[in-house]
């Protein structure tokens, strides 16, 4: 059923919305009007800039309030999630026990030039992140956390000679897009060894959603708010339907 | 006036157990060197450059010495020798073993006594040339004043050198005291430091001296017309600790970032070698004048930041006890801690107060470095703006040396220039407001921050003790440090590290030690 929603400020459809953003002009009453009538170029109805800051070297900053007449029919919103059920750590054992009967291995890494451990530790490391538990400490799970900087070859590597069931890449930096260029190059190496279908292949970090894995050629995504918990749920049930199959 | 009623003979136990460790390594400090250790030796003799395809000229030359199996004697001998028989300088040298027309170890060694006088003149050379350096940063402070305590060290990353020097203007006008160029995010694990400026990088922009020399010229400038001198810092971390801490004297870097155990832990690298390295690059720190930085908040980055509050302690202390032996004084030891206790937690400014406190009373001389919140920034940002807000209280409630501060979309992107400047404002805002309050109050003798504060020194003391009897490598092999096992033969960079033969000669290291005292 459609249905058509616009931003809410405090009166329905009112489409207010709130604006930040710097331009390389000067903080006078020029430079204010500049930003009024960028935000009427971009199909604001009314524009109010609420304020304005000097940010020395020629830029000024702006805060501005503008409504919209652009609205969304929500009924017509597809997206791509990771649509698994979420299990607790003692559900997945149980459920990998009943359902696959044997251990799930799983190496992990921060590939390539990524620095960053601190997402593919929430996830992997045993003690976890906010009170979930990682996938290290699951009974089911034979997790390998291979840390930081890992080049994709080292990665493929480590799970061939493990036989591993999942590999799961973390990517945090991503200026100038680097996590798309590291993640398309782990799946072209996985593709020209022949193990990308030997394995589910998982990606997550700030700025990933399960579209953009989808899109890389990944199984699944996950962004930012995920726990340990998403992650070994989809692994333990994605699993265990591709050997029912 | 805000202060802990610390129980003495804890810090003292504590000191005494620091002191232990460090003290255990003199066999490596004074027996073994490493080929950035060398590299750096040459770069001091004035050698720079790289090869058209981008190696740098002092791994060359180390790289020659250490297949002909004769680095372990040093590689100012072989250079200078080569100096002393073909009347060249120490440049023209690298240029013609470049140029595939010397092998060093060819040309048979003159007597001692004439490579001395030949090394001790260019080492009195280029020491003179950091002297001034310093006296150049010492002169600025005198004319426009100390830095303002806590002083606002904000980053650039953009990858690009000159954007960068864009935005570092525009945050020292903005107030800024400190500015950061943010590394490259692969550079910690190469071999080597990258040659001239550079334009593209990830996650920051390479540390190189061209570099380094570009954003300080700038800073100069833009210091000399604000009557406020910024300081400048980069990282003396990773494989190159000793070859980026020349640089930044040779160019007058202010702060480096110089922690004696964080490649081990977290970049995994080999512990002799970081140790071995962090000892001579602290000494070229100490001798510029440089304050360096530790890096406290990593512990908290991967742990819980109560249940683990003691390793940063712990490690503040071994950073200490590492930077006395190198002759850093404690004015210029920037030691780090951060405010990352998680927001959902009852009374979590609090227990950051306690933490903060301790670390301010535990190195009263400390330039501290206070590190922002990171774990549970989020892309809401105006929630993550808020808890800087309370970070900045904190921040000048226990008077931290250095704040560096916290940006709202810390989770999402590196700072944007408006990002930046509103951290700006929170903390002039914020400091102000709160300038003086600390002086209007005090804890009440049995405060839960009293308690809680002997309670990190406690575990911080026995974890010390601990590690002191059964030896810092046996416990990081055992994964006592950050929950991470890093064994003695493992990790990142062992294979450059060596044995010194009892003629080995580190002409930069002997007159340095000479002159700090040790």
């Amino acid at each position: 059923m459609t249905h058509i929603v616009k931003p809410y400020g405090d009166t329905l459809n009112d489409g207010k919305v709130q604006l930040s953003f710097a331009l390389p002009v000067l903080t006078d009453a020029h430079g204010k009007e500049a930003a009024r009538v960028l935000i009427l170029s971009m199909g604001f109805d009314e524009a109010e800039i609420t304020c304005m800051r000097d940010l020395g070297e020629g830029f000024t900053h702006f805060i501005a309030y503008a409504s919209t007449s652009a609205s969304v029919d929500t009924s017509k919103i597809k997206v791509k999630v990771v649509e698994t059920p979420v299990m607790e750590m003692e559900e997945t054992d149980l459920y990998i026990a009943e359902h696959l009967g044997r251990e799930i291995t799983i190496v992990g890494a921060c590939i390539e030039s990524d620095a960053h451990t601190v997402g593919i530790d929430a996830i992997m490391n045993m003690k976890g992140y906010n009170h979930r538990f990682g996938l290290e400490r699951y009974q089911s799970f034979n997790a390998v956390n291979m840390g930081a900087q890992v080049a994709s070859e080292d990665l493929l590597a480590k799970a061939r000679e493990l036989s591993a069931d999942v590999i799961l890449v973390s990517q945090v930096v991503t200026q100038k897009n680097i996590h798309i260029q590291n993640l398309t190059r782990l799946i072209e190496l996985a593709e020209a060894e022949g193990l990308r279908d030997k394995m589910l292949f998982i990606c997550g970090g700030p700025r990933i959603s399960h579209e953009l894995a989808i899109e890389l050629g990944y199984d699944a995504g996950f962004g930012t708010g995920t726990y340990s918990t998403d992650v070994a749920s989809y692994i333990a049930i994605t699993l265990s339907k591709k050997q029912a199959e | 006036m805000l202060k802990l009623d610390l129980d003495n003979n804890l810090v003292s136990r504590a000191r005494a157990a620091a002191t232990k460790i460090s003290s255990d390594f003199d066999w490596l400090f004074n027996g073994y060197s490493s080929v950035t250790i060398e590299r750096t030796v040459l770069r001091l003799m004035g050698i720079d450059g790289a090869t058209e395809d981008g190696k740098p000229l002092p791994n060359l030359l180390v790289d020659q010495l250490q297949s002909a199996g004769a680095l372990h004697k040093g590689a100012a001998i072989w250079v200078a020798n080569a100096m002393h028989h073909k009347s060249l300088t120490a440049q023209e040298v690298a240029d013609s073993v470049t140029r595939g027309e010397l092998q060093l170890t060819a040309l048979p060694l003159a007597e001692p006594g004439v490579l001395y006088n030949l090394l001790s003149a260019l080492s009195e050379k280029m020491l003179g040339q950091i002297k001034a350096q310093k006296a150049q940063r010492e002169g600025y402070f005198e004319k426009y004043g100390p830095r303002r305590k806590p002083a606002i060290y904000v980053i650039v990353a953009t990858g690009n050198i000159y954007e960068d020097l864009t935005q570092a203007r525009a945050a020292a006008r903005e107030g800024a005291d400190i500015i950061a160029v943010i590394r490259s995010t692969a550079q910690s694990l190469l071999d080597y430091v990258p040659y001239g400026a550079t334009l593209v990088g990830f996650g920051g922009t390479y540390a190189t001296q061209e570099n380094f020399r570009i954003m300080r010229k700038g800073l100069d400038e833009v210091s000399e017309e604000l009557g406020r001198y910024i300081s400048l810092t980069n990282y003396a971390s990773g494989l190159c600790m000793p070859e980026i801490a020349a640089m930044g004297a040779i160019e007058r870097l202010d702060l480096m970032l110089n922690d004696a155990m964080y490649g081990i832990l977290f970049r995994d690298i080999n512990p002799k070698r970081t140790l071995l390295d962090q000892y001579f690059a602290r000494m070229i720190n100490a001798f510029a004048g440089i304050e360096i930085q530790t890096g406290e908040d990593n512990y908290l980055t991967t742990s819980d930041a109560i249940e683990k509050a003691y390793t940063v302690t712990a490690s503040q202390l071994l950073n200490e006890s590492f930077a006395l032996k190198s002759g850093v004084k404690p004015d210029k030891m920037g030691l780090g801690h951060a405010y990352e206790i998680d927001p959902e937690k009852e009374n979590s400014f609090t227990y950051e107060l306690a933490h903060a406190m301790l670390t301010r009373q535990l190195f009263p001389d400390a330039p501290v470095k206070y590190m922002p919140p990171t774990k549970f920034a989020s892309g809401n940002i105006y929630k993550t703006h808020l808890m800087d807000a309370m970070f900045n209280f904190v921040g000048q409630l226990t008077g931290q040396g250095v704040q560096l501060l916290g940006m709202m979309t810390e989770a999402i992107h590196t700072p944007h220039l408006v990002d930046r400047s509103l951290a700006i404002e929170n903390a002039e805002y914020i400091f102000r407001a709160v300038k003086d309050l600390g002086d209007s109050l005090q804890l009440s003798p049995d405060s839960f921050i009293n308690r809680r504060a002997n309670s990190v020194l406690l575990e911080a003391t026995e974890f010390l003790e601990k590690v002191a009897a059964e030896g810092m490598f046996s416990a990081m092999a055992a994964g006592d440090f950050a929950e991470i096992k890093r064994p003695e033969n493992g990790g990142k960079g062992l294979d450059g590290v060596f044995e010194r033969d009892p003629d080995y000669f580190n002409p930069f290291m002997e007159q340095m030690k000479k002159e700090l005292g040790l």
